[in-house]
């Protein structure tokens, strides 16, 4: 029972949705698309409540049993409680609830996680940095080349580097445009598509026949 | 049977929509004649896969080349198990219905049975409830599978965060303060994949990444140790489980790309002698 009902629900699932590509909206088929497509969110919605039980349960573990870092948990809770609850509350109650500009929700996402997440996202640039440092290190012919490449590329991108490499003779930019991007890296680039396109459909076909099972610990 | 019993509950649904349209408007056809040739890749494509498929089951030999990627796994946590410290899996950031994070979940099930059989410790970050789901199945699986389901902890696979960049400092405080041997990542990434993967190598473990996002690879590439790229990432289940029909949807795919490739050159011919429009528009909606 717990292998069948995956596999049969995959296979309807699948076959309906492969299907309903090759019909308009208005037919069974059709409609069928996007129930279940509605499902999914539903499904999601419900399963959302494991997600903050999943949070809840593992902070509160390490608080309770005043495991390394027990403090940092109790920050964790706070700011998943104090964010979750007063958005779900009705704004009726008070202008401070719910999402809405001016509410509690809203003051936390503006001022601390969007902040936050966007400081996240700017240490990128350190790491690239690094990473870069580490992959453009000349230590054989392959990543000497690689070397000057990026160099040439990441040169052309910037206005001041195209301006210099302008000076040259012939038109580089246009050079690194049509061999650099244009083929060699658009070539490369289009074979992983292609090959992980067909790897998704293979693995699509796989798990529509439930050939494939090891979604489900099976195999 | 089965085939029957299925096609029988699909028809069936009929009833439940009579509002639908069943005859064919002559301006507005239900069939989607435009995408013929997409339908007709779908079944070359489903013919060769059954076929190589069930050449496997009748016990032919099919080769599978070596992937060092997925050799590594095993290795990485053996080393693992050998320095105490755990093994950090993550499925990707997307959502389930993403076919790249079903691929990983399919791998971290093979993981897991490792992390099982070596007893060392296993954490799964995960990004959406749908997933935490999954991934608590398939973990719990794959001790059960192994005698050790009183090892299994169900806050091996957790809900960290719902948005990117949370779930992606959660990680890699996590990385930073438990220093784990073997950080494995399969599936969908995004802009966190270098945050994650320069984290990890600053952490000194040894890292096994795999994506279909070409824009990622570098990133993993220039990072971890090991890297499987496109659609070595779906052929690890395949690859890790060893069964013969599974290999042989490998082989299915394999020869539609060869397919693919002879088109490509014939198209290039074409084109290049001017004499390839209507061989481009074939592979165009019609």
């Amino acid at each position: 029972m717990r292998t069948t009902v995956p596999i049969v629900t995959a296979f309807i699932a699948g076959f309906v949705l492969v299907v309903a590509f090759f019909f308009r909206g208005s037919t069974l088929i059709g409609s069928l698309r996007d129930e279940f497509t509605a499902w999914i969110t539903i499904i999601g919605g419900f399963t959302l409540a494991l997600g903050v039980a999943s949070i809840i349960r593992v902070n509160w573990t390490a608080v309770a049993r005043r495991k390394r870092d027990w403090p940092y948990k109790i920050l964790t809770l706070v700011a998943v409680l104090g964010m979750g609850i007063p958005s779900v509350l009705p704004v009726s109650w008070s202008s401070l609830l719910g999402n809405t500009p001016g509410s509690i929700y809203d003051w936390l996402f503006e001022y601390m996680q969007k902040p936050m997440m966007a400081t996240m996202f700017a240490t990128l640039a350190f790491y690239i940095a690094s990473a870069a440092y580490r992959a453009f290190r000349a230590r054989s012919p392959e990543a000497t080349l690689l070397l000057v490449t990026a160099t040439l590329v990441m040169l052309w991108r910037v206005p001041m580097g195209e301006a210099f490499l302008n000076l040259f003779p012939g038109d580089v930019p246009e050079w690194l445009n049509t061999y650099v991007m244009g083929g060699a890296n658009m070539a490369v680039q289009r074979g992983i598509i292609i090959g992980a396109a067909l790897g998704a459909a293979s693995m699509s076909l796989r798990l529509i026949l439930g050939i494939e099972r090891m979604y489900m610990g099976k195999g | 049977m089965t085939c029957f019993r299925l096609s029988a509950v699909v028809l069936s649904l009929a009833a439940l929509y009579p509002e639908v349209s069943w005859a064919q408007d002559q301006a507005d056809p239900l069939f989607r004649a435009d995408r013929i040739n997409a339908l007709v890749l779908v079944l070359v494509f489903s013919a060769a896969i059954l076929l190589y498929t069930r050449w496997a089951r009748a016990g032919k030999p099919l080769f599978l080349r070596r992937i060092p990627g997925l050799d590594a796994v095993e290795e990485a946590v053996g080393r693992a198990t050998e320095m105490g410290r755990p093994v950090l899996f993550i499925p990707g950031i997307q959502e389930l219905d993403d076919i790249e994070t079903i691929a990983g979940v399919s791998i971290l099930g093979r993981v897991a049975k490792i992390t099982a059989q070596y007893e060392t410790p296993l954490m799964v970050p995960v990004r959406y409830p749908l997933v935490l789901a999954a991934s608590q199945e398939v973990v719990e699986q794959a001790y059960t599978e192994m005698g050790r389901r009183d090892s299994y902890d169900k806050d091996t696979v957790r809900y960290v965060a719902g948005e990117q960049f949370a779930f992606t400092a959660t990680v890699n405080g996590y990385m930073m303060r438990e220093r784990p041997a073997a950080n494995i990542y399969m599936g969908a990434f995004f802009a966190e994949s270098l945050l994650l993967a320069e984290t990890g190598n600053a952490a000194g473990s040894i890292q096994i990444a795999g994506t279909a996002r070409p824009e990622q690879l570098p990133f993993f590439i220039a990072a971890c140790d090991y890297t499987l790229m496109g659609e070595e990432l779906y052929a690890a289940s395949a690859y890790l489980s060893r069964e013969p029909v599974m290999t042989g949807g490998l082989k299915g795919q394999d020869f539609i790309k060869m397919i693919i490739v002879v088109l490509v050159i014939i198209g290039v011919v074409l084109v290049t002698f001017g004499m390839g429009d209507w061989f481009v528009h074939l592979f165009e909606e019609v």
